[in-house]
């Protein structure tokens, strides 16, 4: 279990001044300037020390990420910070953006300094008005204390953040689509390779991280790799902002290591499921885009990335949707697929046609107006969407149906029993 | 996108930017590199949609905003045409006057959302989404996931999340707006933001002020 004394996120529900005077009183902007004064190679060193990993969702190391960022370059460098947070149960990044925008706008300084960046573009997702707001003034103050800008902090560089406002589209989370979008484009996808750090933003080499990742860097660097590393578990160290949603009695964002039993997580901390452990049908633990977890599953499961993949799922973003008996599970997931439906940018057939049809055979499997056979079938275009797509969006409306085949195929079978009972089929639902 | 089939209605016949636009502009287009303005157009066709919600009570990017835009940023029409139609918070026609935006993906629909769009039909007399009501105050649509999910189910009016919403504070809410009144965003059960209802359970020490 966490302490407080363990935690990055000191004022997560805002309960404090969320900015400068506020942030210092928590200790962000101490003698950043010495933390630079390290040089690039020691802070990526660090970095790679502590096994963060990506918190955006993949859980790539963070670390090596920037260590794939020219040395020298003749062309300016960027940070791009991917504040899009648009992956459904999502709602971590909010927090940060409004009430400790300093320790992003530090982290921009660190780790675009790390990499050897002129400037960080921080993408933000256009509902987000108020956070955008905050986030604008945080970076105002910043510029005016002398944090960024010329000479940031006294080291000697010259930095930049600069706040973007996106418009509404999942797909922008997706990094290269996000590049796109911040050149002035539609947010589509760009193949890969070459990958941004090699040809990112405006042609240069960039690197994308979330805002999380970005975030806790500076307390990373300040208290060290190994203090870090004493956090979670290996190959999963450090803490991570938790959102627990769904059909629990106390919903909440809750900072903890990595490696908590979801069951604890869950009890401490959200006020236990609905009803009761035993009321839980299932659980997706890491965002729309991971497979559920049935309730034997969720027993003893602990939220990691290794712990999770090892059950077929993922940690994600960390967002847990909890759904007690009471729930259609084969409605939860049927939104879902409407969800990659919607937001699907079109540009590969294989997800422009087949989350439309996914959504229509799922919308059928609701009602039960289907055969047995048809769950084979839909298994089976899973197959042929997912790893045939430029982004990962195709995957992500594969699992979550996948997830539902695997663990609720008898309640989908008896569905389409139920359904084949009633004397008159347009009266079901 | 909006929907762009329904009742007919006029495109403005110009549009330029007034001196609030202007300086909005100004400050925006700055943050991109020398030649790269294209990067601001999606702020751009914001300061459209808000100017039109100035001038004439509704927010929405007619066609001659999105030319000012492409003209302002040196980008051929259809390019700007291409972003302002790929993206879900431009509404390609006049909507009413508070756009009411239901998020029905599946952590909100978990927790009643289907109720806060029953309650906004019943309240408003729309029927569908992408409908306006008769009275022309209120448009509804549905939304996906607005990143608020602990805070389920959401209500966003405009810019402003109301959350941890039921039918009955749908009713109140949409009676205060009515009303002209504006109620404060955020949590209708007066819980502190994302922290548990009744209080956080971490983080319970003042931080060394
Ligand atoms: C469809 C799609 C949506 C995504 N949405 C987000 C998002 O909203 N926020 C985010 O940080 N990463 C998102 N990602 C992951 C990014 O592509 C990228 O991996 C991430 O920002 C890298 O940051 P990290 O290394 O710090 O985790 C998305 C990926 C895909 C395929
Ligand atoms: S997988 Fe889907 S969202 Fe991704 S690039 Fe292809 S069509 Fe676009
Ligand atoms: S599902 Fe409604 S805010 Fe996330």
């Amino acid at each position: 279990m966490l302490h407080d004394k363990d935690r990055i996120f000191t004022n997560l529900y805002g309960q404090h001044d969320p900015f400068l005077k506020g942030a210092r009183s928590r200790g962000d902007w101490d003698n950043t300037a010495a933390i630079l004064s390290r040089g690039r190679d020691a802070i990526i060193q660090e970095m790679k020390d502590s096994g963060l990993r990506g918190r955006g969702g993949a859980g790539f190391p963070t670390g090596l990420k920037w260590s794939f960022m020219p040395k020298q370059s003749d062309r300016p460098c960027y940070l791009v910070v991917n504040g899009d947070e648009s992956e459904p149960g999502t709602c971590k990044d909010r927090d940060i953006l409004r009430h400790d925008p300093h320790k992003l706008i530090e982290g921009c300084l660190v780790a675009g300094f790390a990499m050897g960046a002129c400037a960080a573009y921080i993408y933000v997702r256009g509902e987000f008005y108020d956070e955008i707001v905050a986030l604008q003034h945080a970076v105002d103050e910043a510029y005016e204390a002398g944090l960024i800008g010329k000479n940031a902090c006294g080291s000697g560089y010259d930095y930049d953040v600069f706040v973007h406002r996106g418009a509404g589209a999942y797909i922008c989370g997706e990094e290269t689509a996000l590049i796109e979008s911040l050149e002035g484009k539609k947010g589509m996808p760009r193949m890969k390779p070459p990958f941004p750090a090699g040809v990112g933003l405006y042609g240069c080499p960039s690197t994308v991280n979330n805002v999380e990742s970005i975030a806790v860097a500076p307390t990373i660097l300040r208290r060290g790799a190994a203090w870090f590393t004493s956090l979670g578990r290996p190959n999963n160290a450090g803490q991570k902002l938790f959102c627990i949603s769904g059909h629990v009695n106390k919903p909440c964002n809750v900072e903890e290591e990595l490696g908590i039993p979801l069951r604890e997580l869950i009890e401490r901390y959200a006020g236990g499921v609905r009803g009761g452990w035993d009321n839980l049908l299932a659980v997706i633990p890491g965002g729309a885009s991971v497979p559920l977890m049935p309730k034997a599953t969720c027993d003893d499961i602990l939220m990691d990335f290794d712990s999770l993949r090892a059950v077929r799922s993922g940690l994600g973003t960390a967002a847990v949707i909890v759904m007690d008996k009471s729930t259609d599970v084969i409605k939860a997931i049927a939104r879902l697929s409407k969800f990659y439906m919607h937001e699907s940018c079109g540009q590969c057939t294989p997800c422009r046609e087949g989350t439309g049809w996914m959504w229509r055979v799922m919308t059928r499997m609701v009602e039960g107006r289907a055969t047995s056979d048809e769950i084979d079938t839909l298994e089976a275009v899973t197959r042929q969407v997912e790893g045939h797509t430029i982004c990962a969006l195709g995957d992500a409306a594969a699992w979550p149906i996948q997830g539902l085949i695997r663990h609720f195929r008898p309640v989908m079978e008896e569905r389409i029993a139920a359904y084949r009972k009633k004397p008159m089929p347009m009266a079901a639902e | 996108m909006a929907a762009t089939n329904g009742p007919a209605f006029e495109q403005p016949a110009s549009f330029a930017f007034d001196a609030d636009s202007e300086a909005e502009l100004a400050t925006i287009v700055a943050r991109y590199p020398a030649g790269k303005q294209a990067s601001a157009v999606i702020p751009a066709l914001y300061i459209v949609q808000k100017q039109m919600k100035r001038d004439t009570g509704s927010a929405w990017v007619p066609l001659k905003g999105m030319d000012a835009v492409g003209a302002r940023l040196g980008m051929p029409p259809i390019r700007v045409y291409e972003v302002a139609t790929f993206y879900f918070m431009f509404n390609m026609k006049p909507i009413g006057k508070f756009h009411l935006q239901v998020c029905t993906t599946t952590p909100c629909w978990l927790r009643g959302s289907d109720a806060v769009t029953a309650a906004c039909q019943h309240a408003t007399g729309i029927k569908n989404f992408g409908e306006t009501s008769a009275d022309g105050i209120f448009t509804m649509t549905e939304v996906e996931c607005l990143g608020a999910c602990v805070n389920a189910p959401i209500l966003q009016v405009d810019d402003d999340f109301y959350e941890d919403m039921d039918a009955g504070k749908v009713e109140a809410l949409l009676a205060a707006l009515r009303r002209g009144e504006r109620p404060p965003a955020g949590s209708m059960t007066g819980r502190q933001t994302s922290a548990p209802e009744g209080g956080p359970t971490t983080l319970l020490f003042a931080p060394e002020a």
